[in-house]
C-alpha cells in the first residue's frame, strides 16, 4: 500500500526543505524524499575525518533570507550565521591586497597599491549599491511574466517597470551595461591597480564557467553582494557548525510542523496520469502518492531524468536539453593540525580571518578560464579559502583548524571524458602546491584531504555537472527567464501538481531559499490557501 | 582617602591592557572611569560572546560589602526578594525599593559567607543602604575600587577558564560562586552576567589584574577570545531581555517628575518579589498596588520588520500608550527586538500595538507604523546558558 501525502517534495536541499516546511506550516501533509542517507544536499556538514566537521560543498552564508530565519524560527532550531570579514589576495611580489572591514584601514590599504583606486573606491560601492537595491526586492518575489495578462502579472510588471523607470535615463543605461557586462570591464572603469581588481574580481566568476572578460559577469558579482549580515549589505557570514546547520534548522522546522523527511529514498520517477501528478516511484520500487510534486533538484535533472519526455511539452524539453548548467569549480576539504602561516601577514591579523586569494591580475585569472576551456583544470588556479574553525569553535579540536578551498575552474569532463582518480590528485596537487607557495608550512599541516572535482561533486549531491548555482547566473536565466522563458514561476503548466523550487528557478543559486519560500507562496496560492511566506524586508 | 590631586577620569586595573586592545580608540566615561565602548568592531566583539568568548571589564560597578551578625535581615529589609533562600556560595539578582514600592536599582547579591554578602549594583546606593541599615547590627562598606572584575562571556568561556587551570569550573551551576588560586592569590568566579549565554565573572584584587588578563588572552587563544566593548554589551542585553538602570527605568531617587519612577511589577520582575516577608521597603505600597492593579508594563516587542523601534512611540489603534526605552535587531535571534513601557491594558501577551518608527536614509527621514506583537519573554535563551556541566562550545 503506497503512502499518501499531500505533497511530495524530492531532494532534501536548503530549498526543498524550506519549501516543504512551508507547506507543512500551512496544514498539508508533507514527505520530503532524500537519495542520499543525510540531508542537505549542498549545504552540509560531514565528519569526512574523525573529531573534524567538514562544510564540504558550500561553505560561506550571506544569501539566506533573515526574513525566513525569523519567520521558520532557525535560530532556535540552532542556526546561528556569524560574520568573520577580512580577506587577502596574495601577490607574486611577497606583498598583499587586504580587505579591511574599517572603513579607513580600507582605504589605507587601497591607498598603498594605488591613491586613486582608494578615492575610487566610493564610488565602485556607491554603483555596485545601486544595483543591489534594484535587486534585493525581487528575492522575495515571484517573477512577473511578461507575456501575461494576468492582474498580478500586471501589476508585478508595473513595479518593475517603476523601480527601473525611477532610475532616470543614465540609471537605466548603467543598469543595462551592469546586468550584461563582464567584470572585468566593469572594474576598469574604476581602479588601476592590478591586485585591487583582481581581488574583486573574484566574487564575478565564482561558480560560473566565464571567464573575468566574459560578458554577464558583472552580474554574477552583484549576486555575491545582494546579501547581507544582519543588515550589513555584502558581508559573509560562517553557519556555525558548517553549513549543515543550516539544513538542519530548516528540517527541524518542517519536522516540528509535522513534516516528514526520509533519506535514502531516490526518486526515479515522477508518475504523471491525464496531465496531473499523482506520485513518484523510488528507485526501490515503493510508490509515494501525493498531488503535488516539487522538485528541488536542477531543472536537467527534474525534466530529463525523472520525468517522462512524453508527460512534458516538447518546448520544456528542448528548453530544459538547452539550459546552461556548466560545471566549472572544484572543492578541497581539508583537516589541519595547526593553523598555517602566510609570507608577510602576522597570524593576529584580522584579515586572516577571511577568505584568501592567490591569484594577483585579471589577465591571470582569465588564463585560469583559458585551460577550463581547453577542458582541464586550471593550473594557476582561482582560489577562494577560508578556514572555518578561525572564527567557529564547533567544528575541529581547539587549535587544530578545517581549510575549505574552492577553486575556480575545474571541469566537468576532462579532455571530454570522465576524471580519473589520478586527474583527481593531480588537481589536488595543483591546488595545494599553489597556497603552498604563499604559505610554506601549509603542506606539513595537513592531516586528511578531500578533493571534490565537478564530477565528485554531481555524483553526491545531484547537481547536474557540478555547478554549484543549479544554472549559470546569466542575464538569459534570470528573473523571468529562470530557469526558461514561461516556467519562472515555480509551476509546471502543463503538469498539473508539478513545481520546482530549487535553486534553478528564480533568484538563483548561494544558499538564498528564496526559490524554496516563493515556491511555497505559489503552491499555497494555487490551493486557494493563505500564503504564510513573509514579504522582503525593505532596504529603505 | 580619595587623594586630590588625582586626574579627571580614573582608570581601571585592567585600563593598561584595555588601552592596548582598544584598536579604534573610542572610550566612555562609565562612573568616573574611562572604559571602551568598542575595541576593533562592535559586530565581532557582539558574535565573540554569542559564539566564542568575549571579556568585558566591568570594574567601574557598584560594590557593596555587607557584614555584620544582622547582614542577612538587613539586606531582607533593603530587597524584595527573600535572602534567606540564598545559600553561601551562592548569587542572586534583586532589586530593591523606595518606600513607594517604586524600584531604585537592581543588581546581585553574592553570599560570600554566613554573615558576609557583596552587593554589585549599577547606581550609587550607600545613602540609601544606611539609611535602611539603621537598627541593624551590620557594616556596609563601598569596595569599588578595592575588586576588580572580568565578565568572561561566550559559549567557549568555561574551556578558556578550564585552560587557564580552574579544574572543576565546569561544574558550577547558574549562579553559583567558587575560589580558585591564582598567581599566590585567590579569586573569585561567579557563573554570572549580563549577556544571557553561558559566562562567568571574575572577581579579584586590583593588583592581579593585569597578570590575570594576559594569563587569561593566552588561555583563550585558541578559543576565539577578544575584549568587548559597552556597545556590544548592549546588543548582547537587549537579545538576552535584560533591562538597564537609567535606561528602561529611571533609579527612584532620581526621579524629578512625578510617575516617572517604576515598580517592579511595572517592569515585569514582580517575580522578585517576596510577600512571605513581614518586612522590606515598599511592601505596603507593592501589597496596594499588587491588589489595585498597576498603572504600567513592561513589554518584550517583536517588532515587524527589520527597523529598530528605538525611541519610538507605541500606539494602540490612534491612541499613544507607550514608548520603547530599548531596541535592536538581533543578530542571533534574527529578530527585531523592542523594550516598552506601555499603558498596563495593553502590555499582554499577544497583545498587538503599533511602533511609529523613523530612520533616515542618505539625510532623508522615513516614518513606518510597525506592527509589533507583545511577547512572552526574551527572543534568546540557549540551552548551554543553564547547563551543568558546562558545554566546551
Amino acid at each position: 500500500m503506497a503512502e499518501k501525502y499531500d505533497a511530495i517534495v524530492v531532494g532534501a536541499g536548503h530549498n526543498g526543505l524550506t519549501n516543504a516546511a512551508y507547506l507543512a506550516k500551512a496544514g498539508l501533509k508533507v514527505v520530503v524524499l532524500e537519495r542520499n542517507g543525510y540531508i542537505g544536499g549542498a549545504a552540509v556538514s560531514r565528519e569526512l575525518y574523525p573529531n573534524w566537521k567538514y562544510t564540504n560543498c558550500s561553505y560561506v552564508c550571506s544569501l539566506l533570507r533573515p526574513e525566513i530565519i525569523r519567520d521558520l524560527r532557525l535560530p532556535s532550531q540552532g542556526l546561528q550565521v556569524v560574520p568573520y570579514g577580512g580577506g587577502v589576495t596574495f601577490m607574486q611580489n611577497g606583498d598583499y591586497f587586504g580587505n579591511h572591514t574599517d572603513h579607513e584601514r580600507h582605504h589605507r590599504e587601497l591607498a598603498r597599491h594605488s591613491k586613486r583606486d582608494a578615492d575610487a573606491y566610493s564610488r565602485y560601492e556607491a554603483d555596485v549599491m545601486k544595483q543591489t537595491r534594484i535587486i534585493r526586492p525581487f528575492l522575495m518575489r515571484t517573477p512577473p511574466d511578461p507575456t501575461s495578462l494576468k492582474p498580478r502579472d500586471i501589476r508585478e510588471l508595473i513595479g518593475m517597470a517603476k523601480a527601473f523607470g525611477g532610475m532616470g535615463e543614465v540609471g537605466l543605461a548603467d543598469t543595462m551595461r551592469f546586468w550584461t557586462m563582464s567584470i572585468g570591464d566593469f572594474l576598469e572603469e574604476y581602479f588601476e591597480s592590478d591586485v585591487v581588481k583582481a581581488h574583486l574580481a573574484g566574487s564575478g566568476i565564482i561558480g560560473t564557467a566565464l571567464g573575468v572578460y566574459s560578458p554577464g559577469t558583472a552580474y554574477v558579482l552583484l549576486h555575491h553582494y545582494m546579501g547581507d549580515v544582519d543588515g550589513s549589505i555584502g558581508s559573509w557570514g560562517l553557519a556555525r557548525g558548517g553549513m549543515g546547520a543550516v539544513s538542519n534548522a530548516l528540517a527541524g522546522a518542517f519536522k516540528s510542523f509535522g513534516g516528514t523527511v526520509q533519506c535514502d529514498s531516490e526518486v526515479a520517477q515522477i508518475i504523471v496520469k491525464n496531465g496531473k501528478t499523482v506520485g513518484v516511484a523510488l528507485t526501490n520500487g515503493d510508490e509515494i502518492h501525493g498531488r503535488i510534486v516539487v522538485s528541488n533538484l536542477d531543472p536537467k535533472r527534474t525534466f530529463l531524468k525523472i520525468m517522462q519526455e512524453t508527460d512534458l511539452p516538447k518546448d520544456l524539453v528542448s528548453k530544459a536539453k538547452n539550459f546552461k548548467i556548466r560545471g566549472s569549480s572544484g572543492k578541497l576539504n581539508i583537516a589541519l593540525d595547526g593553523l598555517p602561516t602566510f609570507n608577510g601577514l602576522p597570524k593576529e591579523s584580522p584579515l586572516c580571518l577571511g577568505e584568501k586569494h592567490f591569484i594577483d591580475s585579471l589577465p591571470r585569472m582569465e588564463r585560469a578560464y583559458d585551460d577550463w576551456k581547453s577542458g582541464t583544470w586550471s593550473k594557476d588556479p582561482y582560489v577562494d579559502m577560508l578556514i572555518p574553525t578561525q572564527v567557529d569553535p564547533t567544528m575541529a579540536p581547539p587549535g587544530k583548524h578545517m581549510m575549505s578551498v574552492f577553486v575556480q575552474y575545474a571541469p566537468p569532463k576532462i579532455d571530454g571524458r570522465d576524471w580519473t582518480s589520478e586527474d583527481r590528485d593531480a588537481f589536488g596537487k595543483t591546488v595545494i602546491d599553489q597556497i603552498s607557495s604563499y604559505s610554506p608550512n601549509f603542506k606539513d599541516l595537513i592531516l586528511h584531504c578531500e578533493v571534490r572535482s565537478p564530477q565528485d561533486i554531481e555524483n553526491e549531491v545531484g547537481l547536474t555537472e557540478g555547478n554549484i548555482f543549479m544554472g549559470e547566473l546569466t542575464f538569459d536565466q534570470l528573473l523571468f527567464n529562470r530557469p526558461f522563458p514561461g516556467y519562472a514561476q515555480y509551476r509546471v503548466p502543463a503538469v498539473k501538481g508539478m513545481y520546482m523550487c530549487g535553486s534553478g528557478t528564480h533568484p538563483g543559486g548561494g544558499v538564498m531559499a528564496a526559490p524554496g519560500a516563493n515556491a511555497a507562496r505559489e503552491i499555497l496560492m494555487d490551493l486557494n490557501r493563505a500564503s504564510l511566506v513573509p514579504r522582503g524586508y525593505d532596504d529603505d | 582617602m580619595i587623594p586630590h590631586n588625582e586626574s579627571m577620569i580614573l582608570h581601571t586595573p585592567f585600563h593598561s591592557r584595555c588601552e592596548a586592545a582598544c584598536e579604534v580608540n573610542l572610550w566612555e566615561d562609565w562612573k568616573g572611569y574611562t572604559t571602551p565602548q568598542v575595541f576593533t568592531e562592535i559586530d565581532m566583539e557582539y558574535f565573540a560572546v554569542r559564539n566564542s568568548t568575549g571579556v568585558f571589564d566591568l570594574s567601574p560597578m557598584t560594590k557593596y560589602r555587607i557584614s555584620g551578625s544582622d547582614s542577612g535581615a538587613f539586606i531582607n529589609k533593603l530587597i524584595t526578594r527573600d535572602i534567606r533562600k540564598l545559600a553561601v556560595g551562592r548569587v542572586s539578582y534583586v532589586l530593591w525599593c523606595d518606600g513607594e514600592g517604586k524600584v531604585m536599582d537592581d543588581g546581585t547579591i553574592f553570599r560570600l559567607s554566613e554573615n558576609d554578602y557583596r552587593l554589585c549594583c549599577y547606581t550609587r546606593a550607600l545613602d540609601w543602604l544606611m539609611w535602611t541599615a539603621e537598627g541593624f547590627d551590620v557594616t556596609i562598606c563601598e569596595e569599588t575600587a578595592e575588586v576588580a572584575a572580568l565578565a568572561v562571556q561566550g559559549p567557549t568561556s568555561c574551556a578558556v577558564l578550564k585552560a587557564m587551570g580552574f579544574s572543576g569550573i565546569e561544574l558550577l551551576k547558574p549562579f553559583g560562586m567558587a575560589y580558585f588560586n591564582f598567581s599566590g592569590s585567590q579569586l573569585m568566579v561567579s557563573r554570572t552576567g549580563f549577556t544571557g549565554d553561558l559566562g562567568y565573572e571574575v572577581w579579584m584584587e586590583p593588583n592581579l589584574g593585569e597578570i590575570f588578563w594576559d594569563a587569561l588572552f593566552d588561555a583563550g587563544k585558541l578559543y576565539g577570545i577578544r575584549a568587548i566593548g559597552s556597545s556590544a554589551l548592549d546588543m548582547l542585553r537587549i537579545e538576552a531581555g535584560f533591562l538597564q538602570a537609567g535606561v528602561d527605568f529611571v533609579p527612584a531617587d532620581e526621579a524629578i517628575r512625578s510617575g516617572r519612577s517604576r515598580s517592579p511589577f511595572e517592569l515585569g520582575l514582580g517575580w522578585l518579589v517576596s510577600f512571605d516577608k513581614p518586612v522590606f521597603n515598599g511592601r505596603k505600597a507593592l501589597l496596594k498596588e499588587r491588589a489595585q492593579g498597576s498603572r504600567y508594563a513592561f513589554v518584550y516587542l517583536d517588532v515587524e520588520g527589520n527597523k529598530p523601534a528605538e525611541h519610538a512611540f507605541v500606539y494602540h489603534a490612534d491612541i499613544e500608550v507607550g514608548t520603547i526605552t530599548s531596541a535592536a535587531w538581533c543578530p542571533t535571534a534574527k529578530t527585531n527586538i523592542a523594550f516598552a513601557q506601555v499603558d498596563a491594558r495593553y502590555g499582554s501577551k499577544g497583545q498587538s500595538l503599533i511602533a511609529e518608527i523613523y530612520y533616515e536614509r542618505e539625510l532623508k527621514w522615513t516614518r513606518v507604523m510597525a506592527s509589533c506583537k507583545v511577547i512572552d519573554g526574551p527572543v534568546f535563551a540557549p540551552a548551554r546558558r543553564r547547563q551543568t556541566p558546562a558545554p566546551n562550545f
